[in-house]
């Protein structure tokens, strides 16, 4: 297998919808794994030379990202939440019962090469907990059969869908799509999941609903507002996942020393 | 008063092809795009910050106000950077948002581009989510064919390009900083502030990023106004927002409320917990949040209330688990999730979960040393505060809480595994929930 010219625009174009090209590193690794079936060592070359980097460069970023993958894949790749909230509702029992069955272990792929399994971080789809993903789809509400008769059908090569996205189509393909190249499947699957609806269906069901948009626009008085420093009291000393931690973190005064430890 | 339950973002999510341009402007989309184009950028601001409007990304920072520290006289071009990189555990309100309603973010974006003068934007959205990415380019796509985005913005002679960039599994990208570094195309570790990102972001050019629900909150702030805004919320937390409710209940799922809302009055619209339990206990806003218990039922769920009861109201992510969960079991659980996320730039993150693990693995399997508690509030006590950026402080808080609230688990496990304690099938959704001794 190689990069053949297609590919090779293809990473071109990557790079063309950025203002600056090492911008496209990230989608060049997802289209390199789409073509060659894992990050290959011709891959990463291939980045290096397209971007102007080391090898070394292209390849602390492919091995810094989880998704990117150095060895070759099933067809397709299976995840199964084990973070906590998913764990506690049977995540953990699902990912025994599907080790077990499939007789691989965590990152391994069947013997035929249809499945490779993987446990998974919180992939944001609590409210349909126990989660399994297949090639990064939703798989809701699971239960260990289910999960079961899941990777038979996919090693059986029929026909599966995902509760709340597309027809399942392989891991390298979504791969692709994740590079930033579309596959025509935007409008298969729902809007919604029914968790998703729980809070609507409610609502609906009291008559409750927001006050009415004015139909005359909120102009903005640009009145005196806060300062800086009362907005900064303000916000919560917030962790993790959030935008603005940058403005209360007792690290930015303490961690100046603590710079470049990579 | 405004009602107990108030969609707003998810109003349109039942529709028929609800992620569809014309559904979305069936639904009124895109009028707010028009009244903006009309309006001078420091109005659109000001209108934003007036509202009142706070950052629904976690930390609560007033989105008008983060607009308005880009310096204007700047030469560089400014960007706006939408963070879709929702990764803390328990969290799962953008991520439907996106799938079911791309075209209110895609319109705030144009808005917030606008009012901050940016004429590029980036979503940066996590990879392990497909049909969520195919959604975005489609309503991306669909946006630039209707001249919402592109060189001249409904032919106002305004321009804003937006790409849809997928991320490659990395928790620590949802720290803003790490988030610019990845979509330069590194590995994604934080930046050292200041300089702040609305100075240097990204390319060294000033940037602000927002969470999704932030800026899809904008079209209707535009639409609807500043008094509309805040006939919905409490004095200091306005307006509406997703709450996700997730966990041993009976009915798991997004309610979009005004904000100071109780977890007992969304848990009692669902139907309560499952048949048979009772609640244990509850992260108000995702893992990084300290845990909460049935005393806190009642704690308003905004951002001074949940403060007050010594948490924080984080992304809204409300995980209820009921009594046949060993607190110790999901500590460890979680703190091996931070172990693996740390990105090894700062050692008392990098060394400090690896060591939190190893404590807390062996309490899990019943085995832990004299000892091992203070050993746990040591570690943590040189971890917050001491980190590089904030996912060490949030490694550090189910762990205190936990121990504060539930200190006898951890005692306990100095010589009884937690499985024997809380046998894990009990607590599963498709087994059936036992009265506890406890």
């Amino acid at each position: 297998m190689s990069l053949g010219d297609t590919t090779m625009g293809e990473l071109r174009e990557l790079m063309a919808r950025y203002p600056q090209p090492r911008s496209a590193l990230l989608p060049m690794l997802h289209l390199v794994q789409s073509v060659e079936g894992s990050v290959t060592a011709e891959g990463i070359e291939t980045c290096a030379e397209l971007l102007g980097l080391s090898t070394a460069e292209v390849s602390g970023v492919a091995t810094f990202y989880t998704m990117y993958k150095r060895r070759p894949m099933g067809r397709h790749h299976v995840g199964v939440c084990t973070n906590t909230l998913c764990a506690v509702m049977g995540g953990d029992a699902i990912f025994e019962r599907l080790k077990d069955h499939l007789d691989v272990g965590n990152d391994e792929t069947t013997e035929d090469g249809a499945v490779t399994l993987e446990h998974i971080e919180c992939n944001a789809a609590c409210d349909f907990a126990p989660v399994l993903t297949v090639n990064w789809e939703f798989m809701d509400n699971q239960t260990p059969e289910s999960a079961v008769d899941l990777v038979d059908r996919l090693r059986a090569g029929e026909t599966v869908h995902s509760t709340r996205g597309a027809e399942i189509t392989s891991w390298r393909e979504a791969e692709r799509v994740l590079a930033g190249f579309e596959d025509g499947r935007a409008d298969e699957g729902p809007s919604a999941g029914p968790a998703s609806l729980a809070g609507l269906e409610i609502a609906a069901e009291r008559g409750w609903q927001a006050p009415p948009l004015d139909t005359d626009q909120g102009t903005a008085t640009a009145a005196a507002t806060e300062s800086p420093e009362a907005a900064a009291a303000e916000a919560d000393t917030g962790r993790a996942e959030d935008e603005t931690v940058a403005e209360e973190s007792p690290a930015d005064v303490e961690g100046g020393e603590a710079e470049e430890q990579s | 008063m405004a009602d107990t339950l108030t969609p707003v973002l998810s109003r349109g999510w039942a529709d028929e092809r609800s992620w569809t341009r014309a559904a979305y402007e069936e639904r009124g989309g895109y009028d707010a795009l028009r009244t903006a184009l009309d309006t001078a950028p420091d109005d659109l601001i000001a209108l934003v910050k007036d509202a009142g409007l706070r950052g629904r990304g976690g930390a609560g920072f007033p989105t008008g106000m983060k607009w308005s520290f880009i310096p204007q006289d700047n030469p560089k071009p400014k960007y706006l950077v939408v963070n879709a990189d929702e990764s803390e555990p328990g969290t799962c309100k953008d991520i439907p948002l996106m799938m079911a309603n791309p075209h209110e973010l895609i319109e705030g974006v144009v808005i917030a581009s606008l009012a901050i003068r940016a004429e590029q934007a980036f979503i940066y959205v996590r990879g392990e989510v497909l049909h969520v990415v195919r959604r975005l380019r489609a309503a991306c796509r669909e946006a630039y064919e209707a001249g919402y985005l592109g060189e001249d913005v409904l032919g106002s002679g305004r321009r804003v390009d937006l790409v849809i960039h997928a991320g490659a599994g990395a928790y620590i990208c949802g720290e803003e900083t790490a988030l610019l570094d990845s979509l330069e195309g590194r590995r994604g570790q934080p930046r050292l502030r200041p300089p702040f990102p609305a100075v240097a972001g990204l390319y060294a050019s000033p940037t602000v990023i927002n969470n999704v629900e932030s800026i899809a909150s904008v079209p209707s702030i535009v639409r609807g106004g500043i008094d509309w805004f805040g006939s919905m919320g409490t004095e200091k937390s306005k307006g509406f927002t997703l709450y996700s409710l997730s966990g041993h209940v009976k009915r798991p799922g997004q309610y979009e409320a005004p904000l100071g809302i109780t977890l007992r009055e969304l848990l009692e619209l669902g139907g309560g917990l499952r048949d048979g339990a009772r609640l244990k206990f509850w992260t108000p806003g995702g893992s990084s949040t300290p845990i909460l218990t049935d005393e806190h039922l009642d704690v308003p769920l905004d951002y001074e209330g949940v403060g007050a009861a010594g948490s924080m109201l984080g992304t809204k992510a409300l995980q209820v688990f009921d009594q046949t969960t060993s607190v110790v079991r999901c500590v460890l659980r979680w703190t091996e999730f931070y172990k693996h996320e740390s990105c090894g730039k700062c050692t008392p993150c990098r060394e400090g979960t690896w060591w939190l693990v190893q404590v807390l693995q062996r309490l899990d399997r019943g085995e832990g040393q004299a000892g091992d508690i203070e050993l746990l509030l040591d570690l943590c006590d040189n971890i917050l505060g001491r980190s590089f950026c904030a996912l060490g402080d949030g490694a550090t808080s189910p762990i205190t809480s936990a121990i504060q609230y539930f200190r006898d688990e951890f005692e306990a496990g100095m010589h009884t595994p937690t499985a024997e304690l809380f046998p894990p099938a009990a607590s599963t959704l498709f087994g059936t929930p036992q009265e506890a001794t406890r």
